[in-house]
């Protein structure tokens, strides 16, 4: 890490939206020069308004934010200069040529003549665009133009990058190609990024720091090694057979409670989970447990940690419950599926 | 302003024109739906001139400033729908986070719009002279209408952009504009000369701005132009015009206490 002063400061970040809807409360990140910050929580936590926050567009009701070293809310136009802005919903312009919204894009910035068709056309060549370059952006397929939207951020030169869900609805393949760009990025000298993703294995893979964020706030922050390794252990995973009463989901957290060798025991619905040092040794002694307080087993499932442990264990609740919005189930199902099968 | 807002306004307004110049269909409806009415309003009131104290000679005469200004205002008043897709595309925000000023932003809009009015005014009053119009007050006259339609324009436009990016609804947008557009056309002498209108028509009238726009557009195109006419009736959409603007720009305030 840098001894630079931080690229992204907030701190006490509240907004709350006409209608009542309370978007962020007390909402503080810092992210350090030169890294990739990501940004995890399911939709609605708030991470699409921080970045909005961050990104000038929008004003907190409380709450300070400081971006490449200029205040957001005071100084916004000093901002706007040092950021690119990868929004969720692309913004290119579909009836101009990728190219022609490269040149605009740069002309907003001051760039002009020769260097400016040169960004362009290198832009263009390196997010594999040259050939539709002069195609209306209309023509374009979903990861074009998501290529075409990252290139839109580049394009002058910024200090700090923001990626708002840089991969939702891209196919698997696109997703991939979109991460191999994201990494190359990173390791551009000096660009911060600061990502946002609803997908777990996403953050895992391209953020050195991440912070987990739910209802509107940070819940846990650190290295997605140190975030897993706080967790000390495995999870196993119990599907009951019939959803207990719940007096009667107590009881069998208190009853596998006091077994030495497991402990964290939630229940949720028909799924119970818990955290244990060795997993398939603990499996038997749960599976007893469970057997004397009658409950029926469907099936059991032990796992490394994973971010979703994270979630859980943070915010109370699991991951793809939380995430309410389209398309996010299929995703966060990434992760336990890796791991489904049983023992490690 | 800035010469770099005045940059900006230029880049910006390129883009739109080329976005519409790049769409044939809607090109073609804007340019279609005047010559319709030219010739169904054309057919349908060509004996009212007969009416005593009408006093036009032949109806088309007296029908194309009716067109140009009626145009002028149903080609702005959509302008919202475009406002509106640009912010579900994302486009506005992107612009947002850039160095770009809002005026820029507002002010291609108003250049945008200037043109396509612009462009369909002189489209009819083409067309008017081919079907045979008389237009006694020369080129003079002509640009003086087509200022007007211009200015009447940009305030529908503004005011049009206004409530789309307040209200973020398509069937607002649509409402507002069924309502407005006949009693607004209807409650001037687009159609029916002042004289032959009931006098609490008249009166209303008078403070329609789409009635200004065609008393000062008429009065520049007649043989005996009224000058104070021309000029009180241009100012005041002039002043209306600015005002529309004004507040549309400051809407992206409110626009943003909202994204």
């Amino acid at each position: 890490m840098t001894t630079a002063a931080p690229a992204v400061e907030a701190d006490g970040l509240t907004k709350t939206y006409p209608g009542g809807v309370r978007a962020l409360d007390g909402m503080g990140i810092t992210v350090a020069a030169g890294t990739v910050f990501g940004l995890l929580g399911p939709n609605g936590a708030g991470k699409s308004t921080t970045v909005k926050i961050l990104t000038t567009l929008a004003r907190p009701d409380a709450g300070t934010a400081l971006v490449a070293g200029h205040d957001a809310l005071r100084h916004p136009d000093r901002v706007r200069r040092a950021i690119g802005v990868v929004a969720q919903k692309s913004g290119a312009d579909p009836v101009a040529t990728g190219r022609e919204n490269l040149l605009l894009q740069g002309r907003l910035y001051g760039q002009r003549g020769a260097a400016l068709g040169r960004r362009a056309d290198e832009l263009l060549e390196r997010f594999d665009l040259a050939e539709a370059g002069g195609r209306l952006v209309r023509t374009y397929s979903g990861g074009m133009q998501r290529r075409l939207d990252v290139a839109l951020g580049l394009m002058h030169r910024p200090q700090v990058l923001f990626l708002d869900e840089p991969t939702t609805g891209l196919d698997p393949e696109a997703r991939t190609a979109m991460w191999e760009e994201i990494s190359r990025l990173a390791g551009e000298e000096g660009l911060t990024i600061l990502l946002t993703t609803h997908y777990l294995e996403e953050a895992d893979r391209l953020a050195e720091r991440i912070a987990i964020v739910d209802r509107g706030r940070v819940v846990a922050e650190g290295t997605p090694d140190e975030l897993k390794g706080e967790l000390r252990g495995d999870a196993v995973h119990v599907e009951l057979r019939d959803t207990p009463d719940e007096v009667d989901a107590r009881l069998l957290a208190t009853a596998l409670g006091e077994f030495a060798a497991v402990r964290e025991v939630t229940v949720e619905g028909r799924r119970l989970s818990a955290r244990a040092d060795d997993g398939p040794a603990a499996v038997p002694h749960v599976l007893a447990v469970l057997e004397q307080q009658g409950a029926a087993v469907a099936s059991v499932t032990v796992a490394r940690p994973s971010l979703d442990d994270v979630y859980l264990r943070y915010a109370g609740r699991r991951f793809a419950d939380a995430d309410t919005g389209t398309g996010g189930t299929g995703a966060t199902a990434v992760q336990p599926a890796a791991s489904a099968g049983g023992a490690r | 302003m800035s010469t770099e807002t005045l940059h900006q306004t230029w880049y910006m307004t390129q883009r739109q024109l080329m976005a519409i110049l790049r769409q044939p269909v809607f090109l073609v409806v804007t340019l279609v739906q005047p010559v319709i009415w030219l010739f169904l309003f054309g057919s349908l009131f060509r004996k009212v001139v007969e009416l005593p104290g009408f006093g036009a000679g032949s109806y088309l005469d007296y029908l194309v400033p009716g067109v140009v200004v009626m145009s002028a205002v149903s080609s702005n008043m959509w302008a919202g729908m475009g406002t509106l897709e640009e912010i579900e595309r994302g486009t506005l925000n992107r612009f947002l986070t850039t160095p770009v000023s809002r005026t820029a932003l507002m002010n291609a809009n108003v250049m945008q719009q200037g043109c396509s009015t612009a462009a369909q005014s002189v489209l009819i009053v083409l067309l008017g002279k081919l079907g045979g119009a008389d237009y006694p007050g020369g080129i003079g006259g002509l640009l003086v209408l087509l200022l007007a339609s211009v200015l009447l324009g940009t305030v529908f436009g503004a005011a049009s952009n206004a409530v789309g990016m307040l209200v973020r609804q398509r069937e607002s947008i649509i409402g507002i504009n069924s309502f407005l557009l006949l009693p607004l056309t209807f409650l001037s002498s687009a159609f029916m000369a002042p004289g032959l209108m009931p006098s609490w028509m008249r009166h209303v009238a008078d403070g329609n701005p789409v009635n200004w726009a065609l008393v000062a557009g008429r009065s520049a195109m007649s043989a005996d132009p009224d000058w104070g006419d021309v000029l009180s009736r241009g100012g005041a959409l002039l002043a209306l015009a600015v005002a529309a603007v004004w507040l549309s720009t400051r809407t992206f305030r409110s626009y943003q206490q909202s994204v």
